[in-house]
């Protein structure tokens, strides 16, 4: 049934956005961070939507295939006295720019909210279609 | 006794309804897209639809079933086709490929679902005088 797809579209449409926003989340908070547990600096992820079919349905869900790490130069800052420092005392720095960072953030949010919208309306037809004769 | 009408109020509503939701489905999924590449909006001609799915229903993929006796009606059971399945022109390009316009998308899907609230009111008013025409008593 077309209505209860779109709840199943809506709620992939969600989760994406939401590990988008994720991602963006971890991006901003180690701007800084020199060192992972791996010991390489951190690099900027992204994630890589890809929209999947549902079954006998004309619809198509969203679904994160992949996170990637961005292929940015790092940042490289003169910092001699810092631990990770090289020779010449510059230090790389994870490539995250905070201003794209942020502008991705609010395309998330925007599209979050796009699919609450779009689960609201369907339940509020949903109901109605419960309701009719009444 | 005069032969109840195929394409009666309610058979009309209820074609509406299908198809109504069917485009609900295509344009929330479009919006749920709006973020992956090279993701294509797609979208359905309403009017053309329906009035392809009644004629369909009036002509051919008939599948009549045995009438017996005088007193037994003329039941077509549909087999439900699904509409063509259209692809949006997408009024700017974009970098990645994809060509959801939000604002287009969702103004259709508010529109779609506007009219579809209208269906179903109009199929409860039709609900609602046959019930009428049946007990005898008012709405």
């Amino acid at each position: 049934m077309s209505l209860i797809n779109t709840f199943n579209i809506g709620a992939s449409g969600m989760s994406a956005q939401s590990l988008r926003l994720n991602t963006i989340a971890s991006n901003i908070a180690n701007a800084e961070s020199a060192s992972g547990p791996d010991g390489r600096t951190y690099r900027a992820h992204r994630v890589v939507f890809s929209s999947v079919p549902q079954a006998d349905a004309p619809g198509s869900g969203v679904a994160v295939t992949n996170v990637v790490e961005s292929n940015a130069p790092l940042r490289r800052e003169y910092r001699p006295g810092h631990p990770k420092a090289d020779s010449n005392g510059y230090v790389d720095m994870p490539n995250v720019n905070p201003v794209e960072e942020m502008v991705d953030m609010i395309s998330a949010s925007r599209s979050y909210q796009t699919n609450v919208q779009m689960m609201n309306v369907t339940r509020q037809l949903l109901l109605a279609t419960l309701d009719l004769g009444k | 006794m005069s032969k109840v009408p195929q394409f009666d109020a309610l058979s009309f509503g209820e074609n509406a309804l299908k198809l109504r939701s069917y485009r609900h489905e295509v344009l929330g999924s479009n919006l749920s897209n709006a973020d992956t590449p090279g993701f294509k909006a797609r979208d359905i001609d309403f009017a053309k639809s329906l009035e392809n799915e009644l004629k369909r229903q009036n002509h051919t993929g008939m599948m009549p079933m045995a009438v017996t006796t005088p007193g037994h009606y003329q039941f077509v059971a549909s087999v439900q086709n699904n509409p063509q399945m259209l692809y949006r022109v997408p009024n700017q390009p974009s970098i990645d490929g994809n060509t959801v316009d939000p604002d287009i998308e969702l103004s259709e899907f508010s529109k779609n679902a506007l009219m579809m609230q209208a269906s179903i009111s109009f199929l409860t008013g039709t609900i609602k005088s046959r019930m009428s025409a049946l007990t005898g008593q008012p709405g």
